[in-house]
C-alpha cells in the first residue's frame, strides 16, 4: 500500500499562539485514519491547513497528496482533486431540499439554467449509496441530524472523493445513527474510499480505524497500529495527555474555606429544541478560597450550566436553586447575578466578552460603570486610573488603555476580560476556559493571577478543556458529560486518566 | 517599562502633522467639507449664503433636522434605525393643531401634552423592537404609514392653522436685545447686543474647555493632536461661533430655536460622551451580547432610545407646525430620509456602537447647506436630490475606505 497523504513538518502560527509545530501525518490509501488529541490540540487546523482553508504559504511545510507536492490557495483546489472535509457544524442549508444541497456551487446546469432531472436522477443515486431512502426533494431541516449528516456524505461523494476527511461526525449523532454512519464509512473504504476521522470517542475508533494518529498541543506525539488487539484505550489516553506537567503550572497552597456558592438541582432545557434536556440535576458547591474545575468535552454542556447559572444567559426552563454565602440568590438576570456576587468570564471573549471597538478602558470598566461616575457622569480620571491600575497589576502588555482591545493579542484581550470581572469585585468568578487559544506566557500569568483571587478568598469555578490545565490548578474537578455531573474527584484523586475515562466510559 | 510607552508617544508626536491627519482622516474630514461647501456656494450664490438673513433661515430650515439627528444618533449607535419620525413630525404638528385651532387649547398645555404624545409613540414603537426583537425598520415602517394616516384622519385632509403668536414663537421668535448698552458702546446702529456678547462667550468657553482637555489628555498620555491642529481647530470654531454670532447680531439676533438646538446639542454632546446612560447605548451598538453579559439591561435601554426619539421628533414636529404657521397632512414628508442621511454623514455606522452627536449635527448643516445653496442658486429639485443622494454615498464610501485602510 502506498501513501495518498504525506503532510511533513507543517507548522502554522496565528498572531501570539503556535497552534500546530512540525506536524507530521501520513494516510494509506484505501485506510481510515483516526486523529485524536484533546481539545486544541490542533486537529482541526491541521485539517483547515490540508484542504486549503488555510491556503498554501500561510503555513510552513509540505504537502505530499497522490505522490505529488500540493499547494492549495483554497478550498476549491483541495476538492478538485478529491479532498473533502465534512465539518462539525453541518454546511448544509435548512431550507432547501436535499438535492439543492447535494449540488450547491456545483449545479447540474445547462447555461446557467438548473437541469432539474438530471439533479434529481443523480439524488437518488447518491442517497441510495449513503443508504438514505429520502425524497430528492425533502427539506434539510426536515431530516434529523443523523440523516443531514449522511446528506453532507452523499455531497462529497457527489464530488468524486478520494479523501474524505470527518471532523466529530458523530458527537451529536445517537447511538443507531452513529453505527449507521461508521458502517458506511467502512463499505466506502471497499470502494476505494480514504478516510480522515476526528473523534474523542475512543471506542469508535477502535472499531473502525485502521491506524491512529494522537496530536497533543500541536506535535504529533504517535501514530499506532490500531488492527488487531495491541491497542488499548488507555495507550491512546496515555498519549493524547501526556505526561510532563512540571512547572506549568504556579504553585498555591490549597486553604478552603466556607462554601460560597451552591447550586442545587439545576435543570435547564435547549432554547430552541425545548424538548432538549441540556442540564440534568446539576449539583456543585464552590468554597471560599477553592479552585474547582469542570472537565467535560465540547457539547457536554460545561458552557450551558455557567451561562444558565449567570443570569440564566442561556436555556428555557430553568429551575434549581442557587445560594451565596448560604442564603438563596436572586440569578434571574445578569445585573441581579452581578449584584449577587456572580461573575462569568465568558469562552468567546470576542462575541461575548469585549466590544472589540471600544478602548482597553471603556471594556475594563463596562460591567460596573457606576462605580467610575457620580450621579451617572463618568470620571474619565476616575476611569483612566482604574484602568491603568489593571494594566500595571495584571501586566496587560500595550502602550496604554486608549488602545481598541480589537487590536491586542489574545493573552492580553483576556487578560482585559478578566480586569473587567475584576473591576466588578465578585465573590466567584466562573471563568469559561480562560486560557484558550492564548500562549503559554500569558497562560502562566492567568494562572498565577487565579492563585491570587483564591488567595483574597475568593472562590473559582473553572471551565477547561484542557485537563493537565485543570489538575494543575484544581482543588477540585467535577466530569461533566451529556449535561450530567458525572463524577466528582479531589486533587489527590484525579488524574487524567481517571478523567478522561469518566468521559470515554460514561 | 515606564518610559516606553512616553518615548513612544514622543515618536508619533515627531511625525508629521500629515501623518497625524491621515490617522483622523474621519474626525476633521466632514468639518473640512462643511467649510469647503461652503466656500463653494458662497462664492457660486455671491455671497447671498452668508448673509445675516440668509444664515438666520439657515437656522430655522434645518432646527427640526437637527433636532431629530439628536435622538437619531442614539437610535442608530444602538443599532437600529427609525423611519416614522417624519410621520410622527406631521401627526404632533397637526394634533398641536387641532388642540390650539380647534379646541382653543392654551400652548403651555398643548406643548406638554404633545411631547407627552411623542413619548408614548416612541415608546409604543420601543416596546416591539426591544422586548420583542422586531426588527425596528419594520416596526418604524409601520409607524411612518399608521401616522402618516392618522395625520391625515386628524386633519381631514385640511390645513388647519394659523397659530397664536406665542406658539409660532417657538420657531420665528428672537431672543430681544437683552443687553442694549453694547450697541450704543460700540456706536452701532443696528445690532442685537446679546447676540454678538453671547457669542464670543462661547467661543470662549470653547476654547478654554479645549485647552483643558488637553491638558488632561496628555497628563494621562492620550494621543494628542498636534499643536498646529488644536490651535488651528479652536480658531476656526471660535472664529465661526463670533463671526456667525455678529452675522445674527445685524439682523434679528439670535432665533429661539437657536437656542433650543444648541442647549439640546450641548445636552446629548454630554449625554453621549460623559454619562453611564450613554457610554451604555454604545456598547450595546458595539456588541450587544457583550453588553449584556456585563449586566446591562440592553432591552430597556433600546426601549429607551426609542422613547427619546419619539420626544424629540414631538418637539421637532412643534416647532416646524410653528415655522409654516400652519399644521398640513403632508407636513415631514421624507423628513426621516434627511435625519438618517445627516447621521450617516457624520460618521455613524450602520452595524452600531459608532457615531458622535457633534458629527450627526455637522452632517445635518452639510445637507443643509446644499439644500439652502442649491435652491439660491436655482438648481431645480431634480438635479438638487441627486447630489444629495451622491453626497450621502460618498460619505458612507469614504468612511468604508478609511476603516479597511486602517485594519
Amino acid at each position: 500500500m502506498k501513501p495518498l497523504l504525506e503532510m511533513r513538518s507543517i507548522t502554522k502560527t496565528f498572531p501570539g499562539v503556535k497552534a500546530l509545530n512540525a506536524v507530521n501525518l501520513t494516510v494509506m490509501e484505501g485506510e481510515i485514519h483516526a486523529l485524536v488529541g484533546e481539545n486544541g490540540a490542533g486537529k482541526s487546523t491541521l485539517m483547515k491547513v490540508l484542504s486549503g482553508v488555510y491556503p498554501s504559504g500561510s503555513y510552513e511545510g509540505e504537502i505530499h497528496y497522490d505522490g505529488q507536492l500540493a499547494a492549495f490557495s483554497g478550498i476549491r483546489e483541495s476538492e478538485a482533486v478529491g479532498i473533502i472535509i465534512i465539518h462539525q457544524e453541518l454546511a448544509l442549508v435548512p431550507l432547501l431540499s436535499i438535492a439543492e444541497n447535494l449540488f450547491i456551487g456545483n449545479e447540474r446546469a445547462h447555461n446557467g439554467v438548473v437541469d432539474w432531472h438530471e439533479t434529481f436522477q443523480r439524488t437518488e443515486a447518491l442517497l441510495k449509496k449513503v443508504g438514505l431512502s429520502e425524497a430528492p426533494g425533502t427539506l434539510v431541516d426536515r431530516i434529523g441530524v443523523g440523516k443531514q449528516q449522511l446528506v453532507e456524505i452523499a455531497k462529497a461523494l457527489s464530488k468524486d472523493v478520494r479523501l474524505l476527511i470527518l471532523d466529530e461526525p458523530t458527537s451529536a449523532l445517537s447511538e443507531k445513527d452513529s453505527q449507521a454512519l461508521l458502517d458506511l464509512l467502512t463499505e466506502l473504504k471497499a470502494q476505494g474510499v480514504t478516510s480522515i476521522i476526528i473523534s474523542h470517542k475512543l471506542n469508535e475508533v477502535r472499531s473502525i480505524a485502521d491506524r491512529v494518529t494522537v496530536i497533543r498541543d500541536g506535535s504529533t506525539i504517535s501514530t499506532l497500529d490500531a488492527r488487531g488487539e495491541a491497542l488499548t484505550e488507555d495507550r491512546i489516553i496515555r498519549d493524547m495527555v501526556g505526561r510532563d506537567m512540571a512547572q506549568r503550572f504556579p504553585a498555591r497552597e490549597s486553604k478552603p474555606g466556607d462554601i460560597l456558592m451552591e447550586v442545587r438541582d439545576w435543570n435547564v432545557w435547549h432554547p430552541e429544541h425545548t424538548e432538549r434536556q441540556v442540564i440534568r440535576n446539576a449539583c456543585l458547591n464552590v468554597r471560599a478560597g477553592e479552585v474547582v474545575g469542570i472537565a467535560g468535552l465540547m457539547g457536554s454542556g460545561r458552557t450551558e450550566l455557567a451561562m444558565s447559572i449567570f443570569g440564566r444567559s442561556y436555556g428555557r426552563r430553568i429551575s434549581g436553586e442557587v445560594m451565596i454565602e448560604g442564603a438563596p440568590a436572586d440569578v434571574s438576570t445578569v445585573d441581579r447575578s452581578i449584584a449577587a456576587g456572580l461573575a462569568y468570564v465568558t469562552e468567546d471573549r470576542k462575541h461575548l466578552g469585549l466590544v472589540l471597538d471600544d478602548t482597553i478602558q471603556r471594556n475594563i470598566t463596562l460591567a460596573n460603570l457606576p462605580e467610575v461616575a457620580s450621579f451617572g457622569v463618568i470620571s474619565e480620571a476616575r476611569e483612566i486610573r482604574v484602568a491603568e491600575g489593571f494594566r500595571k497589576a495584571i501586566n496587560i502588555r500595550t502602550p496604554g488603555v486608549f488602545q481598541k482591545v480589537g487590536n491586542l493579542s489574545g493573552g492580553n484581550q483576556q487578560k482585559v476580560v478578566l480586569s473587567k470581572w475584576l473591576f466588578a469585585d465578585p465573590k466567584v468568578l466562573i471563568l469559561d476556559e480562560p486560557t484558550r487559544g492564548i500562549d503559554v506566557g500569558a497562560k502562566y500569568e492567568i494562572y498565577g493571577i487565579i492563585n491570587k483571587l483564591v488567595a483574597d478568598g475568593k472562590g473559582v469555578l473553572m471551565i477547561s478543556s484542557e485537563l493537565p490545565e485543570l489538575l494543575g490548578m484544581c482543588d477540585r474537578i467535577y466530569v461533566m458529560n451529556e449535561g450530567a455531573l458525572v463524577g466528582e474527584l479531589t486533587a489527590a484523586e484525579a488524574s487524567q486518566e481517571r478523567i478522561m475515562s469518566f468521559i470515554v466510559r460514561s | 517599562m515606564a518610559s516606553e510607552p512616553a518615548a513612544h508617544q514622543d515618536a508619533r508626536q515627531g511625525r508629521s502633522a500629515g501623518q497625524y491627519l491621515a490617522n483622523h482622516l474621519r474626525d476633521y474630514g466632514m468639518v473640512l467639507a462643511l467649510i469647503a461647501i461652503m466656500a463653494f456656494f458662497q462664492v457660486m450664490t455671491d455671497g447671498t449664503l452668508l448673509r445675516p438673513v440668509n444664515i438666520t433661515n439657515l437656522f430655522l430650515q434645518n432646527s427640526y433636522i437637527i433636532i431629530m439627528a439628536l435622538g437619531m444618533l442614539l437610535v442608530i449607535v444602538a443599532g437600529h434605525i427609525d423611519l416614522s419620525v417624519g410621520s410622527v413630525v406631521g401627526f404632533v404638528g397637526a394634533l398641536a393643531a387641532v388642540m390650539m385651532v380647534n379646541w382653543d387649547w392654551s400652548i403651555y398645555l398643548t406643548i406638554p401634552c404633545c411631547l407627552m404624545v411623542g413619548i408614548l409613540i416612541g415608546a409604543a414603537q420601543g416596546y416591539w423592537i426591544a422586548y420583542w426583537r422586531i426588527p425596528s425598520f419594520i416596526v418604524t415602517l409601520a409607524g411612518m404609514l399608521v401616522f402618516r394616516g392618522a395625520s391625515l384622519w386628524l386633519l381631514a385632509g385640511q390645513s388647519v392653522g394659523p397659530f397664536p403668536r406665542e406658539f409660532q414663537a417657538l420657531s420665528t421668535g428672537f431672543i430681544p436685545d437683552l443687553l442694549p448698552f453694547v450697541k450704543t458702546m460700540l456706536g452701532v446702529e443696528r445690532m442685537n447686543g446679546f447676540a454678538v456678547v453671547t457669542g464670543l462667550v462661547i467661543a470662549g468657553l470653547i476654547v478654554w474647555m479645549g485647552l483643558r482637555s488637553r491638558a488632561r489628555n496628555q497628563a494621562y498620555g492620550m494621543a494628542a493632536e498636534p499643536l498646529s491642529f488644536f490651535v488651528l481647530r479652536n480658531l476656526l470654531v471660535s472664529g465661526a461661533i463670533v463671526f456667525v454670532s455678529y452675522k445674527l447680531a445685524t439682523f434679528r439676533g439670535l432665533p429661539n430655536v437657536l437656542i433650543t438646538m444648541g442647549v439640546l446639542t450641548i445636552i446629548y454632546a454630554f449625554l453621549t460622551e460623559s454619562t453611564v446612560l450613554g457610554r451604555r447605548i454604545y456598547a450595546l451598538g458595539g456588541n450587544e451580547k457583550a453588553a449584556k453579559l456585563s449586566g446591562i439591561r440592553t432591552e430597556r435601554l433600546t426601549f429607551l432610545t426609542f422613547v427619546n426619539m419619539g420626544m424629540l421628533a414631538a418637539l421637532a414636529g412643534l416647532i416646524f407646525a410653528a415655522r409654516l404657521n400652519t399644521a398640513t397632512p403632508k407636513a415631514g414628508v421624507s423628513f426621516e430620509l434627511d435625519v438618517i442621511a445627516a447621521v450617516f454623514i457624520g460618521g455613524a455606522s450602520m452595524s452600531g456602537g459608532v457615531g458622535k452627536i457633534v458629527g450627526a449635527v455637522v452632517g445635518a448643516f452639510i445637507m443643509g447647506v446644499m439644500n439652502n445653496g442649491m435652491s439660491i442658486m436655482g438648481i431645480g429639485i431634480d438635479y438638487q436630490q441627486v447630489i444629495k443622494g451622491l453626497v450621502l454615498l460618498a460619505a458612507v464610501i469614504f468612511d468604508v475606505y478609511n476603516k479597511n485602510k486602517q485594519s
